[in-house]
């Protein structure tokens, strides 16, 4: 009788970065893959996305970025996620973001960091493989 | 046309007989064969299918209508293409150093990126631009910055082409500003701005205020241009942008000239006259991966915007007519893994819009998907050209691959599948309610995801990424650009509002603010605020006050 | 965490509280009904309203101007969007947020996208008890925005005070909204994107419309024309809501729904609770499946078998209760 939980993803646009291919192709990957998807489109601040994603009670954030504002934003999100008691949502990127920066970003609690060239069934994987329902 | 019947019985024998009974032994590598835009290609093309048949009508000769084979008469064998690598990044200081280098490299042309605050128009100190100033282009505030840009740049021995969209006119006033501090006046300056707020909505993201608005804002500098500065380009109507968002290739040419039709009709509304401002428009395409596709949009481009401007807006002057337009190498081509392989295909790119006839280029760098190119690698980039130009002699008789029967048939193919969407546009209501709809913005969502399940299924192949791939990447040195700058920047541009003449600033940006709830013309109360020192984000605050900001629709 | 441990904390205006129990209720957590039990007594005080509209036509442009309108009239929000879900997959894009950026960081809009998750009408199963979670959270005004897929998308008329039918002026003469039988359950049509050529004469065909109806109706509906996009026509129409909900209590009929609603949802729950129940103890009993072979092979009817199974069920209902009555 009980529906099957759904996993609820936000994809987000932190900073003024207006490349959004990668973060709708994403989406619409993630929508294929039985799961519901919000998208709040371009320029968001951490603030932003932070409350969506409460309001919106999602179990997974995805952001991508690729403007290299990374080291600046990103840690905001995990760190407003913090302060709202909300840790337990799955943190994870993609974009343009250098190899040097991906232990510094894991520190900061984005728990996975995905490159240009990744397979979108790779981000499938690791979502229903790390998300907490 | 008996020549014609027989080469048709030929084929037909070929195809049942000799073809059929290697396919027996040698099956093909595929069931059939596409672009990579999905049109279908057949084994083998004939006469039977060149649309050329009316030479004088479809191809014409160079630099005569429809400029199927070239915009100039001699083409490359009068000059070669501009060489015109875009570049921008950290301060207007370290901008100007590596502009420097580039034209000691031998670049012909300049072509700036500006950071993304500068772009959506905030100065470096706006909350929205912490970690996004210098980023990933110059960080401009004021008309000082800009001279430090330029400094030592001869700005009547240069074109210099700008990519800026919602802020085009402030920078493009800046520009004005800073060449007259050099004493050359803006009849003799030679460059583009590229002012195309429509595909910014549809694929790019860097606008500010709505449709209409950003419209008004466009004809202005047309009006400005065609009175005072009759060697610029007033716009850049941009197809890359459109491409490397996902779309196909006649979805870029499509969607590119139906933003043009949008343009013209606006600037011909507002009261010019098309002969005055139509031979300033210029456009700019990518030169993607399938080789003869692209040869055959570049020359189909040209053929339709001819006869768009033609038949649909009556142009009298054959120089109206002509469609010049700047090339840029696929990024999105571009792989992350193994880049050194990426030189190879910005060569063949590079060369395919050689091929095609493009005004000017910018071939991409090898790190490309992973930072801004450093200096060796923009220099590899810029010697590609120099070596297509100078070695290889592609540019010594014109549109040397016309006659091709696959390329004029994909040539033709390519144009009527661009009118068929143009058509479609136009039922809509234009380009602007085709955009507001969210019609363009699906179409190429569909596509780019289309392409990404192809690669993910290995039907198409990426060498490096889903082919040949190597367990361990290389180590690669790339480019950092220093957060600090960001600090530095700011403690400029606050020394910069102590200092400048409070009383004319204010008053410039009173001025500038009656006439935008007016219908003058903008440019002059622009270039009056850019000399009082008003800053990019002061500027657009107050545009953004009396217009308004966009709202993206829900096209998902 | 089950739903009931939720309820404090949406009582006290907890929004993430809020927003676990809306996914509970979704994921149908056992707990929910319980939660909702112990949240009725706080419902009933905001005001409801249903947007309705084919794809496209600014419902979500609407509600986001119809928002900026009531917090400058000190009202508070809560905002329901719901899309389709994939019949497919499951999966849903939820992109209606896009346009309501501007309350973003409002803590007083509450926004909330829904997957249809397979059910028809325009309308999630969990968005009824989703609204009334947020009615006890205490939002002044909540908007319901359906997925405006064209269907007749008339379940909205179960949850809402104000019905909101959304057209545009549009090619060809016949109004969207008829195609799609919505029309007689607006309280208020608006023709939005008034700037575009013909909404004048979309406003007269609805009047026409409307003039063909029979029915003796104190209320006419009216036809309001807007701009979602440049925000005209916006204050008119949130008047013109404020003055249905104030027909609804004066005529007493906000009384005469309050009634009708309970009545149909003491049903649904009570329908809902016996067929479980009844289904739970026929499962697997040898009985049932014998008479289902017998009504396949036509040895029996189901009419007779129907009639049979309940009394017997009915019988041993009263029997447990009368027994648990006599233990007590
Ligand atoms: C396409 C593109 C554009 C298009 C964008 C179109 C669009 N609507 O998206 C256009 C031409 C408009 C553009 C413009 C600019 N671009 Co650009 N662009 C690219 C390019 C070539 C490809 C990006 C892409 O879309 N790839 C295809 C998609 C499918 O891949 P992807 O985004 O990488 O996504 C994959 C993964 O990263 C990951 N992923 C991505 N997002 C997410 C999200 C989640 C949740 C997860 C799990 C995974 C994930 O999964 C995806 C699938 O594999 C890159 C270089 C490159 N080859 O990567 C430069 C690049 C990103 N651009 C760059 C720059 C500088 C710009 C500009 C800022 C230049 C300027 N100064 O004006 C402008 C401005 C754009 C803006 N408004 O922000 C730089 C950024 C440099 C940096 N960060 O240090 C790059 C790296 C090029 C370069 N080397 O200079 N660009
Ligand atoms: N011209 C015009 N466009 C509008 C108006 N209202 C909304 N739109 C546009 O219509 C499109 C769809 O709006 P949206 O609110 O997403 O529609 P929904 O699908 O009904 O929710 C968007 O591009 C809006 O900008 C209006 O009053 N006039
Ligand atoms: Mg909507």
């Amino acid at each position: 009788m009980s529906s099957p939980k759904r996993i609820r993803v936000l994809v987000a646009k932190p900073g003024l970065d207006g490349h959004d291919r990668g973060a709708k192709v994403v989406a619409r990957a993630l929508r294929d893959a039985g799961m519901e998807v919000v998208y709040t489109g371009l320029r968001q601040t951490p603030e932003m996305i932070v409350e969506a994603a409460i309001q919106e009670s999602v179990h997974v954030i995805g952001l991508s970025i690729l403007s290299g504002a990374h080291n600046a934003l990103l840690p905001r999100v995990t760190e407003l996620l913090h302060k709202e008691g909300a840790d337990d949502i799955l943190v994870i990127a993609g974009g343009i973001i250098p190899e040097d920066d991906v232990p510094g970003l894991k520190k900061h609690g984005i728990a996975e960091v995905f490159g240009p060239g990744t397979r979108l069934s790779e981000i499938v994987d690791y979502i229903k493989a790390h998300v907490k329902l | 046309m008996s020549g014609n019947d027989d080469t048709e019985k030929a084929l037909k024998q070929w195809e049942e007989g000799t073809v059929s009974k290697t396919l027996t032994k040698f099956p093909e590598r595929e069931p059939k064969f596409e672009t990579i835009s999905g049109v279908p290609v057949k084994r083998l093309y004939t006469p039977l299918d060149s649309g050329c048949q009316d030479y004088q009508r479809s191809l014409g000769f160079p630099g005569e209508f429809p400029f199927t084979r070239g915009v100039q008469t001699t083409m490359y064998r009068g000059r070669f293409w501009t060489m015109r690598q875009y570049s921008g990044y950290g301060t207007a200081r370290e901008t100007n150093r590596r502009f420097r280098f580039l034209l000691e490299q031998g670049q012909t042309g300049l072509s700036v990126a500006f950071d993304l605050p500068t772009q959506v128009g905030y100065d470096s100190d706006h909350p929205m631009a912490q970690g996004e100033v210098g980023k990933v282009g110059v960080a401009i505030n004021s008309i000082a910055d800009m001279e430090v840009l330029f400094d030592s740049i001869p700005l009547d021995k240069v074109s210099t082409s700008m990519t800026i969209n919602a802020p085009a006119a402030v920078l493009l006033a800046m520009y004005i500003a800073v060449a007259e501090k050099q004493g050359v006046q803006m009849d003799k300056l030679r460059g583009t701005i590229q002012n195309d707020i429509l595909k910014e909505y549809v694929a790019r993201g860097t606008y500010i205020y709505p449709p209409k608005s950003s419209m008004r804002l466009i004809t202005d500098t047309f009006k400005f241009c065609s009175e005072k500065m009759p060697l610029w380009n007033t716009i850049s109507i941009s197809g890359y942008h459109i491409r490397e968002a996902g779309s196909t290739a006649a979805q870029e040419l499509a969607f590119t000239l139906a933003n043009g039709i949008a343009y013209v009709e606006a600037a011909v509304k507002a009261g010019l006259d098309i002969d005055s401002f139509a031979s300033r428009l210029s456009f700019f395409f990518g030169s993607h991966s399938d080789f003869f596709e692209e040869i055959a949009k570049f020359r189909a481009a040209r053929r339709l915007w001819a006869k768009i401007m033609k038949e649909r807006f009556k142009a009298k002057d054959d120089e109206s007519c002509k469609m010049r337009f700047h090339t840029q190498t696929a990024g999105c081509t571009l792989t992350a893994q193994q880049p050194d392989n990426n030189v190879v295909r910005v060569t063949l790119q590079a060369l395919q819009a050689v091929l095609g006839g493009t005004q000017s280029l910018h071939t991409n760098s090898r790190d490309e998907a992973l930072s801004l190119p450093t200096e060796q690698s923009v220099q590899i980039a810029l010697r590609t050209q120099q070596i297509i130009a100078h070695e290889t002699g592609v540019g010594d008789t014109i549109d040397p691959i016309a006659g091709s029967y696959y390329v004029e048939s994909l040539t033709d193919e390519t144009e009527r599948r661009a009118e068929e969407y143009i058509q479609k546009i136009d039922l809509m209501g234009g380009a602007i309610a085709a955009i507001e709809a969210g019609f363009m913005q699906r179409e190429i969502q569909d596509s780019a995801y289309e392409y990404q399940k192809r690669v993910d299924a290995r039907k198409r192949i990426v060498v490096g990424v889903n082919m040949f791939t190597e367990k361990e990447d290389r180590e690669f040195d790339y480019l950092r650009v220093n957060p600090d700058l960001e600090k530095e920047q700011v403690v400029q541009l606050k020394r910069l509002r102590e200092k400048r003449d409070h009383g004319l600033w204010k008053e410039a940006m009173r001025s500038l603010r009656v006439a935008a709830q007016g219908e003058v013309n903008l440019m002059p109360f622009i270039i009056s605020a850019v000399k009082a020192f008003a800053t990019v984000g002061e500027i657009c605050g107050v545009l953004r006050q009396v217009w308004g900001e966009y709202k993206a629709p829900d096209i998902m | 965490m089950s739903a009931t441990q939720l309820v404090e904390g949406v009582l006290s205006g907890n929004r993430r509280d809020l927003a676990r129990l809306i996914s509970l209720i979704e994921d149908e957590e056992p707990s929910v009904p319980e939660a909702l039990g112990q949240l009725y007594r706080h419902t009933g005080r905001g005001h409801i309203v249903g947007i309705t509209g084919p794809p496209g036509s600014g419902k979500s442009t609407l509600v986001t101007r119809m928002t900026t309108e009531y917090r400058t009239r000190n009202k508070t929000v809560g905002i329901v969007c719901v899309d389709p879900s994939s019949p497919f997959t499951g999966g849903a894009l939820l992109g209606d947020r896009i346009r309501m950026q501007e309350h973003a960081l409002d803590r007083e809009v509450f926004v909330r996208s829904m997957g249809t998750r397979g059910h028809l009408g325009g309308l999630a199963r969990a968005t009824s008890d989703a609204v009334r979670a947020i009615d006890a959270f205490g939002k002044d005004i909540i908007i319901v925005e359906t997925v405006g897929a064209g269907q007749s998308e008339v379940e909205v008329i179960d949850i809402a005070h104000t019905i909101l039918v959304i057209d545009v002026p549009g090619a060809g003469d016949d109004i969207q909204a008829i195609k799609a039988g919505i029309m007689e359950i607006a309280d208020i049509f608006v023709v939005n994107k008034s700037d575009m050529p013909g909404a004048e004469r979309k406003v007269t065909e609805i009047n026409a419309m409307l003039d063909t109806d029979p029915r003796e109706r104190a209320w006419r509906p009216p036809v309001l024309m807007t701009n979602a996009r440049d925000g005209e026509g916006i204050a008119g129409l949130v008047d013109t809501i404020d003055a249905h909900r104030k027909y609804l209590v004066d005529s007493g009929l906000l009384a005469e729904k309050g009634l009708q609603r309970s009545r149909e949802e003491l049903k649904t729950i009570m329908e809902h609770k016996l067929t479980t129940e009844l289904m739970e103890k026929l499962k697997g009993l040898p009985e049932y499946e014998r008479a289902i072979k017998k009504i396949a092979d036509r040895s029996d009817d189901p009419y007779s078998v129907a009639e049979r199974l309940i009394t017997k069920f009915l019988a041993d209902y009263g029997r447990r209760v009368a027994e648990s009555e006599r233990k007590r």
